[in-house]
């Protein structure tokens, strides 16, 4: 029952993301690749963060990473833009990987450290004029727009640019869901969950934690990665200034208010951290900072678990008072 | 090799701003086990606030004692209605995330009441060279003033009942309250001190730098790299750590690596003492029982 409900709502949401940019305008669906874009960054910090305990403040870094490995590849190596992804998500997975293994001796509090320094020092490097030649210095990079395959307009489906890469991002991004989902349900995830919770015991079981530290680092890192690149080639260009600390600000704020702990909060975080600033801009240039600082400030008192969180608490509680009748037990606290 | 002396020089004029703010972190994390991420930010403000005092017409030095007399009660009001709620429970996500929210709230006010521009800051300091033309007026000005401060600050807890019972509440909490020290308001004290030494870091550094909202971001990364170098968990260390940094900033970002990657360097100091030596120069190793 409470998995059909639960297939039936994706099922749903599914329905509903493929009609979207035939009913909207191009810049909203262009804003909603964004999210998705945001998602998958956001699903990164949750594995990394949420999942295994390793604090990242400089998750921006390896978004910066991708995004530019993607712009490298297209602009100077003319490669097509969906070869771009897998580019760099290996490039990020490395990234990560290598800044993970010496993170793996930091606790908590000085892997934040470490990771705000990296987000810090990003702009300066990609701004470094020894690869100006490669990342455009401060100019940055100008990107094409892809079209969508010449096999839909001959199918009698002519999708225009802005639809085209809606779609092609709601496939990364239903794929990137799906690995995440069945890496955390496994043996993987309950490895990567103990170590957050009981480190010396998890050890004792026998978890190669270092391993699974640096891994999940990597993976991280490769989700940030592959969100970069989309985010690339969605907003057809990369600059240094676009990927300053507060970038990696952001995405930590969307973590937490969409739900750290959860896949799903991802999406309600992504979508919080585009529209907030949307509608609040109006007031003031300062007014979005502000409303995301006071969220997450209100969120860490009353709502700690986010938006996912607090609808998977609702929905036991929920559950409980139905069957409050019945002497069915068992639940899961 | 004049030039050299001259980078040393001017390097350890910075280094002294990095210098209190590093002292300031090392103040939280002593008592806490946290560090401050929106240190520099409290210090962005509290100088916002000493440039609006001097603009409301009050005289330099006026606004600097009053600045820091409001910092402090700020210090002390954010750590009562905000950061005390988490005290007890050992939650590193929420204080850290905290202190994030707390960055973003301060720097985004600085911005809605003073603009984003870029604001002259005034030094109280004469403008002309010293030192056969090795330091300006305000360097050397600055020198003196964080070495003042640093001295008032090693009295006051060395030679003080106040200062004794909060380098107790922060070196045992729990025998500190029996013999009746009120630990949870000498964190706050703790605090209120750390913010008023950001304010101080702020006005000496903000006539060389511009005022704005950003001003503090890389000054706090410096400072961070000090603290950790010197050993987060020793004063003098983080005071030795942050000199150190002003003068390594300035020769690598002239002689080895370029301005441009001058803020690299911190991460590089940052990421390499942790994990070559994760408690600093001066500090000592933590060893945990299982």
């Amino acid at each position: 029952m409470n998995l059909g409900w639960r297939t039936l709502g994706l099922l749903g949401a599914l329905v509903a993301a493929c009609l979207l940019p035939f009913l909207l305008s191009d810049y909203r669906i262009f804003q909603l690749t964004l999210v998705m874009v945001y998602a998958i960054a956001l699903l990164g910090l949750n594995i990394l963060t949420g999942f295994n305990g390793q604090f990242s403040l400089g998750h921006g870094a390896f978004y910066a990473i991708g995004a530019y490995t993607a712009a490298i590849l297209m602009a100077h190596y003319q490669v097509p833009y969906w070869a771009t992804l897998p580019a760099a998500a290996v490039v990020c997975l490395g990234a990560g990987f290598l800044f993970g293994l010496p993170a793996l001796r930091l606790e908590g509090l000085f892997l934040a450290l470490a990771t705000l320094s990296l987000a810090v020092a990003m702009p300066s490097i990609l701004k470094y004029r020894g690869i100006a030649e490669l990342t455009g210095g401060v100019q940055g990079l100008v990107l094409f727009k892809p079209d969508a395959p010449a096999f839909f307009v001959k199918a009698g489906l002519p999708l225009n640019q802005d639809q085209w890469l809606y779609f092609f991002t709601l496939a990364v991004t239903i794929v990137m869901f799906v690995l995440a989902w069945n890496l955390l349900r496994g043996r993987v995830g309950r490895a990567i969950v103990a170590i957050r919770d009981q480190p010396i015991a998890a050890r004792a079981m026998g978890i190669n934690a270092a391993m699974y530290k640096s891994l999940t680092f990597g993976v991280g890192a490769l989700y940030a990665g592959v969100a970069g690149a989309l985010g690339a080639i969605a907003i057809q260009f990369v600059a240094p200034d676009s990927f300053q600390v507060g970038l990696s600000f952001v995405f930590l704020i969307g973590a937490v208010i969409g739900g750290i702990y959860s896949i799903s909060g991802a999406v309600f975080g992504a979508f919080f951290v585009l529209f907030v600033p949307h509608i609040s801009e109006g007031i003031s240039r300062a007014a979005p900072q502000a409303i995301f600082g006071a969220f997450l400030i209100v969120f860490m008192f009353v709502m700690p678990v986010g938006i996912a969180g607090f609808l998977r608490l609702a929905s036991a509680w929920a559950r409980r008072r139905t069957h409050r009748s019945s002497p069915v037990r068992g639940e899961a606290p | 090799m004049e030039a050299l002396l001259l980078q040393v020089l001017s390097g350890l004029a910075t280094g002294g701003i990095y210098a209190s703010l590093a002292l300031a972190v090392v103040m939280i994390y002593k008592a806490t086990h946290v560090v401050n991420f929106a240190q520099g930010e409290m210090a962005m403000f509290s100088t916002y606030l000493a440039w609006q005092f001097i603009q409301w017409g009050l005289p330099y030095w006026g606004a600097f004692f009053l600045t820091i007399a409001v910092s402090f009660v700020g210090g002390v009001v954010i750590e009562r209605a905000v950061i005390r709620p988490f005290e007890a429970h050992d939650a590193l996500l929420a204080v850290v995330t905290v202190f994030i929210g707390l960055f973003l709230i301060l720097n985004a006010m600085a911005g809605w009441t003073w603009e984003y521009t870029l604001k002259s800051f005034p030094s109280p300091f004469p403008a002309q060279a010293y030192l056969g033309g090795y330091l300006s007026g305000h360097q050397l000005g600055l020198f003196g003033v964080v070495l003042a401060t640093l001295a008032i600050v090693y009295a006051f807890f060395r030679f003080t009942p106040l200062g004794l019972a909060m380098r107790a509440a922060a070196e045992n909490p729990d025998s500190s309250r029996l013999v009746g020290i009120r630990v949870s308001w000498m964190l706050a004290l703790g605090w209120g001190f750390a913010a008023a030494l950001g304010a101080i870091a702020g006005i000496m550094v903000a006539p060389l730098v511009f005022l704005e909202p950003n001003m503090m971001g890389f000054v706090l990364i410096y400072a961070f790299a000090g603290a950790l170098l010197g050993g987060i968990d020793n004063p003098w260390g983080a005071v030795i750590g942050g000199f150190t940094m002003g003068v390594l900033e300035n020769i690598m970002g002239v002689y080895v690596v370029g301005t441009e990657l001058k803020l690299t360097v911190a991460l590089v100091i940052i990421v390499g003492v942790l994990v070559v030596r994760p408690s600093g120069v001066f500090g000592k190793a933590v060893v945990t029982r299982v």
